[in-house]
Protein backbone atom coordinates (compact mmCIF):
# COMPACT_ATOMS: atom_id res chain seq x y z
CA UNK A 1 0.00 0.00 0.00
CA UNK A 2 2.51 2.63 1.11
CA UNK A 3 4.74 1.51 -1.73
CA UNK A 4 2.01 2.19 -4.24
CA UNK A 5 1.40 5.66 -2.79
CA UNK A 6 5.07 6.54 -3.04
CA UNK A 7 5.20 5.45 -6.64
CA UNK A 8 2.13 7.47 -7.51
CA UNK A 9 3.46 10.44 -5.57
CA UNK A 10 6.66 10.31 -7.53
CA UNK A 11 4.63 10.19 -10.70
CA UNK A 12 2.80 13.37 -9.75
CA UNK A 13 6.00 15.17 -8.87
CA UNK A 14 7.62 14.08 -12.10
CA UNK A 15 4.64 15.32 -14.07
CA UNK A 16 4.65 18.60 -12.20
CA UNK A 17 8.28 19.07 -13.15
CA UNK A 18 7.43 18.47 -16.78
CA UNK A 19 4.84 21.21 -16.46
CA UNK A 20 1.81 19.01 -17.09
CA UNK A 21 -1.35 19.52 -15.12
CA UNK A 22 -2.40 17.01 -12.48
CA UNK A 23 -5.78 16.47 -13.98
CA UNK A 24 -4.05 14.76 -16.88
CA UNK A 25 -2.92 11.90 -14.63
CA UNK A 26 -6.08 9.85 -14.28
CA UNK A 27 -9.58 10.86 -15.02
CA UNK A 28 -11.86 8.55 -16.92
CA UNK A 29 -12.31 4.90 -16.12
CA UNK A 30 -9.71 2.85 -17.97
CA UNK A 31 -10.47 0.53 -20.86
CA UNK A 32 -9.05 -2.70 -19.51
CA UNK A 33 -11.16 -5.84 -19.81
CA UNK A 34 -11.67 -8.30 -17.00
CA UNK A 35 -11.30 -12.01 -17.76
CA UNK A 36 -11.31 -14.65 -15.06
CA UNK A 37 -10.61 -18.27 -15.98
CA UNK A 38 -11.15 -17.42 -19.62
CA UNK A 39 -14.58 -16.02 -18.83
CA UNK A 40 -15.49 -12.43 -19.67
CA UNK A 41 -16.74 -10.30 -16.80
CA UNK A 42 -18.80 -7.31 -17.94
CA UNK A 43 -17.39 -4.20 -16.27
CA UNK A 44 -19.00 -1.68 -18.60
CA UNK A 45 -22.50 -1.73 -19.97
CA UNK A 46 -24.97 0.68 -21.52
CA UNK A 47 -27.09 2.18 -18.76
CA UNK A 48 -30.69 1.01 -18.50
CA UNK A 49 -33.55 3.41 -19.15
CA UNK A 50 -34.05 5.96 -16.40
CA UNK A 51 -30.43 5.71 -15.20
CA UNK A 52 -28.62 8.96 -14.42
CA UNK A 53 -25.59 7.50 -16.25
CA UNK A 54 -24.95 6.92 -19.93
CA UNK A 55 -22.70 3.99 -19.21
CA UNK A 56 -22.25 1.93 -16.12
CA UNK A 57 -18.77 1.08 -14.95
CA UNK A 58 -17.72 -1.40 -12.33
CA UNK A 59 -15.36 -0.01 -9.68
CA UNK A 60 -12.78 -2.39 -11.20
CA UNK A 61 -12.34 0.04 -14.12
CA UNK A 62 -11.10 2.77 -11.78
CA UNK A 63 -8.42 0.72 -10.07
CA UNK A 64 -4.74 0.48 -10.95
CA UNK A 65 -3.54 -2.23 -13.33
CA UNK A 66 -1.85 -3.90 -10.36
CA UNK A 67 -5.06 -4.17 -8.35
CA UNK A 68 -7.02 -5.20 -11.43
CA UNK A 69 -4.63 -8.05 -12.08
CA UNK A 70 -5.13 -9.53 -8.62
CA UNK A 71 -8.83 -9.90 -9.32
CA UNK A 72 -8.26 -11.62 -12.64
CA UNK A 73 -6.60 -14.62 -10.99
CA UNK A 74 -8.36 -16.54 -8.23
CA UNK A 75 -5.02 -17.81 -6.92
CA UNK A 76 -3.84 -14.27 -6.37
CA UNK A 77 -7.18 -12.83 -5.26
CA UNK A 78 -6.74 -12.22 -1.50
CA UNK A 79 -10.48 -12.78 -0.99
CA UNK A 80 -10.21 -16.49 -1.67
CA UNK A 81 -9.17 -17.75 1.77
CA UNK A 82 -12.60 -16.62 3.00
CA UNK A 83 -14.30 -18.23 0.00
CA UNK A 84 -12.61 -21.46 1.13
CA UNK A 85 -14.05 -20.95 4.60
CA UNK A 86 -17.49 -20.43 3.06
CA UNK A 87 -17.09 -23.62 1.05
CA UNK A 88 -16.37 -25.56 4.24
CA UNK A 89 -19.22 -23.95 6.18
CA UNK A 90 -21.68 -24.87 3.42
CA UNK A 91 -21.17 -28.53 4.32
CA UNK A 92 -20.83 -28.09 8.06
CA UNK A 93 -23.63 -29.32 10.30
CA UNK A 94 -24.47 -26.69 12.91
CA UNK A 95 -27.36 -26.07 15.34
CA UNK A 96 -30.09 -28.08 17.05
CA UNK A 97 -31.68 -29.39 13.82
CA UNK A 98 -28.49 -31.23 12.89
CA UNK A 99 -28.36 -29.69 9.44
CA UNK A 100 -25.93 -27.92 7.16
CA UNK A 101 -26.73 -25.54 4.29
CA UNK A 102 -26.12 -28.48 1.95
CA UNK A 103 -28.77 -30.57 3.74
CA UNK A 104 -31.44 -28.34 2.18
CA UNK A 105 -29.71 -26.66 -0.77
CA UNK A 106 -27.42 -29.50 -1.96
CA UNK A 107 -24.95 -28.36 -4.57
CA UNK A 108 -24.37 -24.63 -4.22
CA UNK A 109 -23.14 -24.31 -7.80
CA UNK A 110 -26.69 -25.17 -8.88
CA UNK A 111 -28.94 -23.97 -6.06
CA UNK A 112 -27.15 -20.66 -5.44
CA UNK A 113 -26.49 -19.79 -9.06
CA UNK A 114 -28.01 -16.38 -9.79
CA UNK A 115 -28.92 -15.67 -6.17
CA UNK A 116 -26.37 -12.92 -5.58
CA UNK A 117 -27.46 -11.13 -8.78
CA UNK A 118 -30.94 -10.55 -7.32
CA UNK A 119 -29.93 -9.46 -3.81
CA UNK A 120 -31.18 -7.73 -1.78
CA UNK A 121 -34.66 -9.15 -2.29
CA UNK A 122 -37.96 -9.77 -0.56
CA UNK A 123 -37.86 -12.39 2.21
CA UNK A 124 -41.28 -14.01 2.28
CA UNK A 125 -41.28 -15.08 5.92
CA UNK A 126 -39.67 -11.94 7.29
CA UNK A 127 -41.89 -9.83 5.06
CA UNK A 128 -39.24 -7.28 4.10
CA UNK A 129 -36.54 -6.80 1.50
CA UNK A 130 -33.41 -8.31 3.01
CA UNK A 131 -29.72 -8.53 2.17
CA UNK A 132 -28.07 -11.86 1.37
CA UNK A 133 -26.67 -11.92 4.91
CA UNK A 134 -30.17 -11.77 6.39
CA UNK A 135 -31.42 -14.55 4.14
CA UNK A 136 -28.48 -16.65 5.37
CA UNK A 137 -29.11 -15.87 9.03
CA UNK A 138 -32.82 -16.70 8.70
CA UNK A 139 -31.88 -20.20 7.54
CA UNK A 140 -29.43 -20.51 10.41
CA UNK A 141 -31.74 -19.44 13.21
CA UNK A 142 -35.12 -20.70 11.92
CA UNK A 143 -34.21 -23.77 9.89
CA UNK A 144 -31.00 -25.02 11.45
CA UNK A 145 -31.49 -23.93 15.04
CA UNK A 146 -28.03 -22.36 14.89
CA UNK A 147 -26.80 -19.00 16.09
CA UNK A 148 -26.94 -16.03 13.73
CA UNK A 149 -23.57 -14.97 12.39
CA UNK A 150 -22.41 -11.44 13.05
CA UNK A 151 -22.60 -9.20 9.97
CA UNK A 152 -18.88 -8.63 9.54
CA UNK A 153 -17.70 -12.02 10.89
CA UNK A 154 -15.39 -14.21 8.82
CA UNK A 155 -18.12 -16.85 8.63
CA UNK A 156 -20.69 -14.44 7.22
CA UNK A 157 -18.24 -12.80 4.82
CA UNK A 158 -17.00 -16.21 3.70
CA UNK A 159 -20.53 -17.48 3.11
CA UNK A 160 -21.56 -14.30 1.28
CA UNK A 161 -18.47 -14.57 -0.93
CA UNK A 162 -19.02 -18.28 -1.60
CA UNK A 163 -22.68 -17.77 -2.49
CA UNK A 164 -21.73 -14.66 -4.50
CA UNK A 165 -19.14 -16.60 -6.47
CA UNK A 166 -21.83 -18.94 -7.80
CA UNK A 167 -23.25 -15.93 -9.72
CA UNK A 168 -19.95 -14.50 -10.90
CA UNK A 169 -20.31 -13.15 -14.43
CA UNK A 170 -24.10 -13.01 -14.26
CA UNK A 171 -25.78 -9.62 -14.74
CA UNK A 172 -27.03 -7.79 -11.66
CA UNK A 173 -30.80 -7.72 -11.87
CA UNK A 174 -32.61 -6.80 -8.67
CA UNK A 175 -36.36 -6.50 -8.42
CA UNK A 176 -37.49 -3.00 -7.56
CA UNK A 177 -41.20 -3.13 -8.26
CA UNK A 178 -44.12 -4.65 -6.38
CA UNK A 179 -43.31 -5.28 -2.72
CA UNK A 180 -39.72 -4.07 -3.24
CA UNK A 181 -40.75 -0.62 -4.42
CA UNK A 182 -40.99 0.97 -0.98
CA UNK A 183 -37.44 -0.10 -0.10
CA UNK A 184 -36.14 1.06 -3.47
CA UNK A 185 -37.71 4.49 -3.03
CA UNK A 186 -36.42 4.80 0.50
CA UNK A 187 -32.93 3.89 -0.72
CA UNK A 188 -33.14 6.44 -3.48
CA UNK A 189 -34.06 9.14 -1.03
CA UNK A 190 -31.09 8.26 1.17
CA UNK A 191 -28.79 8.30 -1.87
CA UNK A 192 -29.64 11.89 -2.69
CA UNK A 193 -29.86 13.26 0.87
CA UNK A 194 -26.91 15.38 1.95
CA UNK A 195 -25.60 14.38 5.35
CA UNK A 196 -22.76 15.03 7.76
CA UNK A 197 -20.71 18.04 8.67
CA UNK A 198 -19.47 18.12 5.05
CA UNK A 199 -23.07 18.16 3.83
CA UNK A 200 -22.67 15.73 0.93
CA UNK A 201 -24.74 12.98 -0.63
CA UNK A 202 -23.68 9.75 -2.32
CA UNK A 203 -24.66 11.37 -5.62
CA UNK A 204 -22.31 14.32 -5.08
CA UNK A 205 -19.32 12.03 -5.32
CA UNK A 206 -20.40 8.93 -7.25
CA UNK A 207 -22.87 10.39 -9.73
CA UNK A 208 -21.61 13.91 -10.35
CA UNK A 209 -17.88 13.38 -9.99
CA UNK A 210 -17.00 9.79 -10.84
CA UNK A 211 -13.82 9.57 -12.86
CA UNK A 212 -12.22 12.46 -10.99
CA UNK A 213 -9.64 12.39 -8.25
CA UNK A 214 -10.71 13.41 -4.78
CA UNK A 215 -7.31 13.92 -3.23
CA UNK A 216 -5.74 10.41 -3.28
CA UNK A 217 -8.83 8.54 -4.48
CA UNK A 218 -10.12 7.92 -7.96
CA UNK A 219 -13.89 8.24 -7.66
CA UNK A 220 -15.93 5.40 -9.15
CA UNK A 221 -19.68 5.17 -9.61
CA UNK A 222 -19.88 3.44 -6.24
CA UNK A 223 -21.26 0.23 -7.75
CA UNK A 224 -21.70 -2.78 -5.49
CA UNK A 225 -21.52 -5.68 -7.95
CA UNK A 226 -18.19 -6.81 -6.44
CA UNK A 227 -19.22 -7.24 -2.81
CA UNK A 228 -18.17 -8.68 -0.50
CA UNK A 229 -14.90 -7.12 -1.56
CA UNK A 230 -11.34 -7.61 -0.41
CA UNK A 231 -10.00 -4.16 0.33
CA UNK A 232 -6.31 -3.35 0.95
CA UNK A 233 -7.23 -0.51 3.24
CA UNK A 234 -9.13 -2.96 5.46
CA UNK A 235 -6.57 -5.71 4.99
CA UNK A 236 -9.54 -8.03 4.66
CA UNK A 237 -12.86 -8.67 3.05
CA UNK A 238 -15.80 -6.46 3.93
CA UNK A 239 -19.51 -6.09 3.26
CA UNK A 240 -21.38 -3.45 1.25
CA UNK A 241 -22.73 -2.03 4.49
CA UNK A 242 -19.23 -1.60 5.88
CA UNK A 243 -18.35 0.37 2.77
CA UNK A 244 -21.46 2.57 3.13
CA UNK A 245 -20.48 3.21 6.74
CA UNK A 246 -17.00 4.28 5.69
CA UNK A 247 -18.27 6.73 3.10
CA UNK A 248 -20.66 8.24 5.65
CA UNK A 249 -17.91 8.58 8.24
CA UNK A 250 -15.70 10.32 5.71
CA UNK A 251 -18.23 13.08 5.34
CA UNK A 252 -18.52 13.17 9.13
CA UNK A 253 -22.05 11.79 9.15
CA UNK A 254 -23.54 9.39 11.66
CA UNK A 255 -23.67 6.10 9.74
CA UNK A 256 -26.63 3.75 9.88
CA UNK A 257 -26.03 0.33 11.40
CA UNK A 258 -25.01 -2.67 9.31
CA UNK A 259 -28.15 -4.67 8.58
CA UNK A 260 -30.44 -1.69 9.29
CA UNK A 261 -33.52 -1.13 7.12
CA UNK A 262 -31.83 2.04 5.87
CA UNK A 263 -28.73 0.29 4.61
CA UNK A 264 -30.74 -2.58 3.11
CA UNK A 265 -32.83 -0.01 1.24
CA UNK A 266 -29.73 1.86 0.12
CA UNK A 267 -28.16 -1.43 -0.98
CA UNK A 268 -31.21 -2.28 -3.08
CA UNK A 269 -31.25 1.12 -4.73
CA UNK A 270 -27.50 1.15 -5.43
CA UNK A 271 -27.73 -2.42 -6.79
CA UNK A 272 -30.46 -1.25 -9.18
CA UNK A 273 -28.10 1.45 -10.47
CA UNK A 274 -25.75 -1.35 -11.55
CA UNK A 275 -28.25 -3.35 -13.56
CA UNK A 276 -26.42 -5.39 -16.20
CA UNK A 277 -22.95 -5.24 -14.68
CA UNK A 278 -21.53 -8.67 -13.86
CA UNK A 279 -21.44 -9.96 -10.32
CA UNK A 280 -17.74 -9.93 -9.38
CA UNK A 281 -17.79 -11.28 -5.83
CA UNK A 282 -15.22 -11.38 -4.39
CA UNK A 283 -13.77 -8.25 -6.00
CA UNK A 284 -10.45 -6.64 -5.04
CA UNK A 285 -10.24 -2.91 -4.33
CA UNK A 286 -7.77 -0.56 -2.71
CA UNK B 1 -9.86 7.50 1.97
CA UNK B 2 -11.72 10.29 0.41
CA UNK B 3 -11.37 13.27 2.62
CA UNK B 4 -8.66 11.77 4.70
CA UNK B 5 -8.92 13.75 7.88
CA UNK B 6 -7.19 10.96 9.76
CA UNK B 7 -3.69 11.30 8.35
CA UNK B 8 -1.27 14.18 8.37
CA UNK B 9 -1.26 14.29 12.16
CA UNK B 10 1.88 16.34 12.11
CA UNK B 11 0.44 19.02 9.91
CA UNK B 12 -2.65 19.11 12.07
CA UNK B 13 -0.75 19.40 15.32
CA UNK B 14 1.56 22.06 13.97
CA UNK B 15 -1.29 24.08 12.61
CA UNK B 16 -3.27 23.80 15.83
CA UNK B 17 -0.29 24.86 17.91
CA UNK B 18 0.33 27.78 15.62
CA UNK B 19 -3.31 28.68 15.89
CA UNK B 20 -3.32 28.65 19.69
CA UNK B 21 -0.34 31.00 19.72
CA UNK B 22 -1.76 33.28 17.07
CA UNK B 23 -5.31 33.64 18.22
CA UNK B 24 -4.59 34.04 21.90
CA UNK B 25 -7.85 35.18 23.48
CA UNK B 26 -9.35 36.47 20.25
CA UNK B 27 -11.65 33.48 19.72
CA UNK B 28 -13.99 34.72 22.46
CA UNK B 29 -14.87 37.69 20.26
CA UNK B 30 -15.37 35.71 17.06
CA UNK B 31 -18.70 36.07 15.27
CA UNK B 32 -20.76 32.96 16.05
CA UNK B 33 -21.65 30.81 13.03
CA UNK B 34 -25.34 31.49 13.62
CA UNK B 35 -24.76 35.25 13.51
CA UNK B 36 -22.92 35.29 10.20
CA UNK B 37 -24.90 37.12 7.51
CA UNK B 38 -23.92 36.57 3.89
CA UNK B 39 -25.65 39.11 1.62
CA UNK B 40 -25.50 38.86 -2.18
CA UNK B 41 -22.67 36.38 -1.93
CA UNK B 42 -20.55 38.76 0.14
CA UNK B 43 -19.27 38.75 3.68
CA UNK B 44 -17.23 41.89 4.16
CA UNK B 45 -16.71 41.80 7.91
CA UNK B 46 -13.88 39.71 9.35
CA UNK B 47 -15.06 36.88 11.62
CA UNK B 48 -12.48 37.78 14.26
CA UNK B 49 -11.43 41.36 13.63
CA UNK B 50 -7.90 40.06 13.50
CA UNK B 51 -5.89 39.90 10.29
CA UNK B 52 -5.52 36.42 8.84
CA UNK B 53 -2.10 34.79 8.66
CA UNK B 54 -1.40 33.36 5.19
CA UNK B 55 1.32 31.02 6.46
CA UNK B 56 -0.98 29.38 9.01
CA UNK B 57 -3.69 29.55 6.35
CA UNK B 58 -1.67 27.50 3.91
CA UNK B 59 -1.24 24.76 6.52
CA UNK B 60 -4.96 24.72 7.13
CA UNK B 61 -5.59 24.69 3.39
CA UNK B 62 -3.40 21.61 2.91
CA UNK B 63 -4.10 19.73 6.18
CA UNK B 64 -6.33 16.73 5.69
CA UNK B 65 -7.92 17.10 9.11
CA UNK B 66 -8.35 20.84 8.66
CA UNK B 67 -9.49 22.55 5.45
CA UNK B 68 -8.39 19.71 3.20
CA UNK B 69 -9.05 22.07 0.31
CA UNK B 70 -6.69 19.96 -1.80
CA UNK B 71 -9.23 17.13 -1.67
CA UNK B 72 -11.09 19.01 -4.38
CA UNK B 73 -8.84 21.79 -5.69
CA UNK B 74 -5.41 22.12 -7.27
CA UNK B 75 -3.20 25.16 -7.23
CA UNK B 76 0.38 25.66 -8.34
CA UNK B 77 1.63 27.01 -5.03
CA UNK B 78 0.96 23.68 -3.29
CA UNK B 79 2.21 21.50 -6.16
CA UNK B 80 4.76 19.85 -3.87
CA UNK B 81 1.91 18.26 -1.92
CA UNK B 82 0.85 14.78 -2.97
CA UNK B 83 -2.64 14.27 -4.32
CA UNK B 84 -4.76 17.14 -5.50
CA UNK B 85 -8.43 16.75 -6.22
CA UNK B 86 -10.21 17.57 -9.45
CA UNK B 87 -13.71 18.02 -8.11
CA UNK B 88 -13.55 21.83 -7.86
CA UNK B 89 -11.87 24.40 -10.12
CA UNK B 90 -8.15 25.19 -9.87
CA UNK B 91 -7.61 28.00 -7.40
CA UNK B 92 -4.77 29.74 -9.20
CA UNK B 93 -5.88 33.30 -9.71
CA UNK B 94 -8.92 32.98 -7.42
CA UNK B 95 -7.96 36.26 -5.73
CA UNK B 96 -8.08 38.01 -9.10
CA UNK B 97 -11.53 36.61 -9.87
CA UNK B 98 -13.23 37.38 -6.55
CA UNK B 99 -13.33 40.21 -4.04
CA UNK B 100 -12.10 39.33 -0.55
CA UNK B 101 -15.69 39.63 0.74
CA UNK B 102 -16.86 37.04 -1.81
CA UNK B 103 -14.00 34.66 -1.02
CA UNK B 104 -14.80 34.87 2.69
CA UNK B 105 -18.42 34.05 1.93
CA UNK B 106 -17.40 31.08 -0.26
CA UNK B 107 -15.26 29.61 2.50
CA UNK B 108 -17.79 30.28 5.26
CA UNK B 109 -20.78 28.82 3.41
CA UNK B 110 -20.40 28.20 -0.30
CA UNK B 111 -24.05 27.09 -0.57
CA UNK B 112 -25.09 30.70 -0.07
CA UNK B 113 -22.85 31.78 -2.93
CA UNK B 114 -23.00 28.99 -5.52
CA UNK B 115 -26.41 27.60 -4.55
CA UNK B 116 -27.61 24.53 -2.68
CA UNK B 117 -26.28 22.12 -5.29
CA UNK B 118 -22.59 22.83 -4.89
CA UNK B 119 -20.47 20.03 -3.51
CA UNK B 120 -18.22 22.39 -1.60
CA UNK B 121 -18.79 22.19 2.15
CA UNK B 122 -19.40 25.29 4.26
CA UNK B 123 -16.45 25.62 6.60
CA UNK B 124 -18.07 27.93 9.15
CA UNK B 125 -21.65 26.85 9.54
CA UNK B 126 -23.37 24.49 11.93
CA UNK B 127 -27.07 24.88 11.24
CA UNK B 128 -29.22 23.02 8.75
CA UNK B 129 -27.06 19.90 8.60
CA UNK B 130 -28.33 16.30 8.66
CA UNK B 131 -27.06 13.38 10.75
CA UNK B 132 -23.81 14.99 11.77
CA UNK B 133 -21.51 12.51 13.53
CA UNK B 134 -21.54 13.03 17.30
CA UNK B 135 -17.87 14.01 17.32
CA UNK B 136 -18.60 17.01 15.09
CA UNK B 137 -22.09 17.98 16.20
CA UNK B 138 -22.50 21.70 16.82
CA UNK B 139 -19.00 22.34 15.56
CA UNK B 140 -17.77 24.10 12.46
CA UNK B 141 -15.15 22.47 10.22
CA UNK B 142 -12.79 25.40 10.78
CA UNK B 143 -12.60 27.95 13.58
CA UNK B 144 -13.25 31.61 12.85
CA UNK B 145 -9.55 32.41 12.87
CA UNK B 146 -8.74 29.42 10.63
CA UNK B 147 -11.24 30.79 8.10
CA UNK B 148 -9.53 34.18 8.21
CA UNK B 149 -6.14 32.51 7.82
CA UNK B 150 -7.25 30.41 4.84
CA UNK B 151 -8.76 33.53 3.32
CA UNK B 152 -5.45 35.36 3.78
CA UNK B 153 -3.74 32.49 1.98
CA UNK B 154 -6.26 32.34 -0.89
CA UNK B 155 -5.81 36.11 -1.29
CA UNK B 156 -2.19 35.43 -2.24
CA UNK B 157 -3.35 33.33 -5.23
CA UNK B 158 -3.30 36.12 -7.82
CA UNK B 159 -2.87 35.86 -11.59
C1 LIG C 1 -16.76 12.58 -0.27
C2 LIG C 1 -16.98 11.69 -1.37
C3 LIG C 1 -17.86 10.47 -1.18
C4 LIG C 1 -19.16 10.40 -0.73
C5 LIG C 1 -20.06 11.55 -0.31
C6 LIG C 1 -19.53 9.00 -0.79
N1 LIG C 1 -18.49 8.26 -1.23
FE1 LIG C 1 -18.52 6.26 -1.70
N2 LIG C 1 -16.54 6.32 -2.14
C7 LIG C 1 -15.76 7.45 -2.17
C8 LIG C 1 -14.41 7.10 -2.55
C9 LIG C 1 -13.24 8.08 -2.71
C10 LIG C 1 -14.40 5.70 -2.76
C11 LIG C 1 -13.21 4.84 -3.18
C12 LIG C 1 -13.01 4.92 -4.65
C13 LIG C 1 -14.21 4.39 -5.39
O1 LIG C 1 -14.35 3.16 -5.51
O2 LIG C 1 -15.05 5.19 -5.82
C14 LIG C 1 -15.77 5.24 -2.52
C15 LIG C 1 -16.19 3.92 -2.68
C16 LIG C 1 -17.50 3.51 -2.62
C17 LIG C 1 -17.96 2.17 -2.94
C18 LIG C 1 -17.08 1.00 -3.37
C19 LIG C 1 -17.10 0.82 -4.86
C20 LIG C 1 -16.31 -0.38 -5.30
O3 LIG C 1 -16.27 -0.64 -6.51
O4 LIG C 1 -15.75 -1.08 -4.48
C21 LIG C 1 -19.31 2.17 -2.75
C22 LIG C 1 -20.23 0.99 -2.93
C23 LIG C 1 -19.69 3.50 -2.31
N3 LIG C 1 -18.58 4.29 -2.25
C24 LIG C 1 -20.99 3.90 -2.03
C25 LIG C 1 -21.33 5.15 -1.47
C26 LIG C 1 -22.65 5.48 -0.96
C27 LIG C 1 -23.85 4.57 -1.01
C28 LIG C 1 -22.57 6.74 -0.45
C29 LIG C 1 -23.59 7.53 0.34
C30 LIG C 1 -24.03 6.96 1.58
C31 LIG C 1 -21.23 7.21 -0.70
N4 LIG C 1 -20.51 6.21 -1.29
C32 LIG C 1 -20.78 8.50 -0.41
C33 LIG C 1 -16.17 8.75 -1.89
C34 LIG C 1 -17.44 9.11 -1.46
C1 LIG D 1 -15.62 18.50 -1.51
C2 LIG D 1 -15.13 19.42 -2.46
C3 LIG D 1 -14.54 20.76 -2.06
C4 LIG D 1 -13.75 21.10 -0.98
C5 LIG D 1 -13.25 20.20 0.14
C6 LIG D 1 -13.45 22.50 -1.13
N1 LIG D 1 -14.03 22.99 -2.26
FE1 LIG D 1 -13.89 24.92 -3.00
N2 LIG D 1 -15.13 24.41 -4.57
C7 LIG D 1 -15.64 23.14 -4.81
C8 LIG D 1 -16.46 23.21 -5.99
C9 LIG D 1 -17.21 22.02 -6.61
C10 LIG D 1 -16.43 24.54 -6.45
C11 LIG D 1 -17.15 25.12 -7.68
C12 LIG D 1 -18.37 25.84 -7.23
C13 LIG D 1 -19.61 25.36 -7.90
O1 LIG D 1 -19.82 25.75 -9.06
O2 LIG D 1 -20.34 24.58 -7.30
C14 LIG D 1 -15.57 25.26 -5.54
C15 LIG D 1 -15.24 26.62 -5.67
C16 LIG D 1 -14.32 27.30 -4.87
C17 LIG D 1 -13.87 28.65 -5.10
C18 LIG D 1 -14.24 29.54 -6.29
C19 LIG D 1 -13.25 29.20 -7.38
C20 LIG D 1 -13.55 29.82 -8.73
O3 LIG D 1 -12.58 30.13 -9.43
O4 LIG D 1 -14.73 29.97 -9.09
C21 LIG D 1 -12.98 28.96 -4.09
C22 LIG D 1 -12.21 30.26 -3.91
C23 LIG D 1 -12.88 27.79 -3.24
N3 LIG D 1 -13.70 26.80 -3.75
C24 LIG D 1 -12.06 27.70 -2.13
C25 LIG D 1 -11.98 26.58 -1.30
C26 LIG D 1 -11.20 26.54 -0.08
C27 LIG D 1 -10.35 27.67 0.44
C28 LIG D 1 -11.40 25.30 0.47
C29 LIG D 1 -10.93 24.74 1.79
C30 LIG D 1 -11.03 25.56 2.97
C31 LIG D 1 -12.26 24.57 -0.43
N4 LIG D 1 -12.59 25.37 -1.49
C32 LIG D 1 -12.67 23.25 -0.25
C33 LIG D 1 -15.43 22.01 -4.05
C34 LIG D 1 -14.71 21.95 -2.87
Amino acid sequence: MSKRIKVLGFGLTALAMCGLSYSAVVAEPNNNQLMIDGKKITTNVKAPKGSPFEKLYSGWRFRSAETQKLQSDDFENPGFPLVDLGTELWQKVDGSAGKSCASCHNDASKSMKGVRATMPKMHKEIGKVQSLQQHVNYCRTERMGAKAWKWESNQMLGMAAYVGLQSRGMPVNVKIDGPAKAAHDKGKKLYYTRVGQLDMSCAGCHEENFGKMIRADHLSQGQINGFPTYRFKWQKMGSVHRRFKGCMKNIRAKPYKVGSDEFVALELYVASRGKGLSVESPAVRN
Amino acid sequence: MALQFKTCGIVAVTALTALAVLTGGASAEAVKPGDVKITDGQLAKSLTGKAGDPVAGKKTFVGRKLGNCLACHVNKDTSKQQFHGEVGPALDGAASRYEPAALRAIIVNSKQVFGEQTLMPGFYREAGLNRVNKKFKGKTILSAQQVEDVLAYVLTLKK
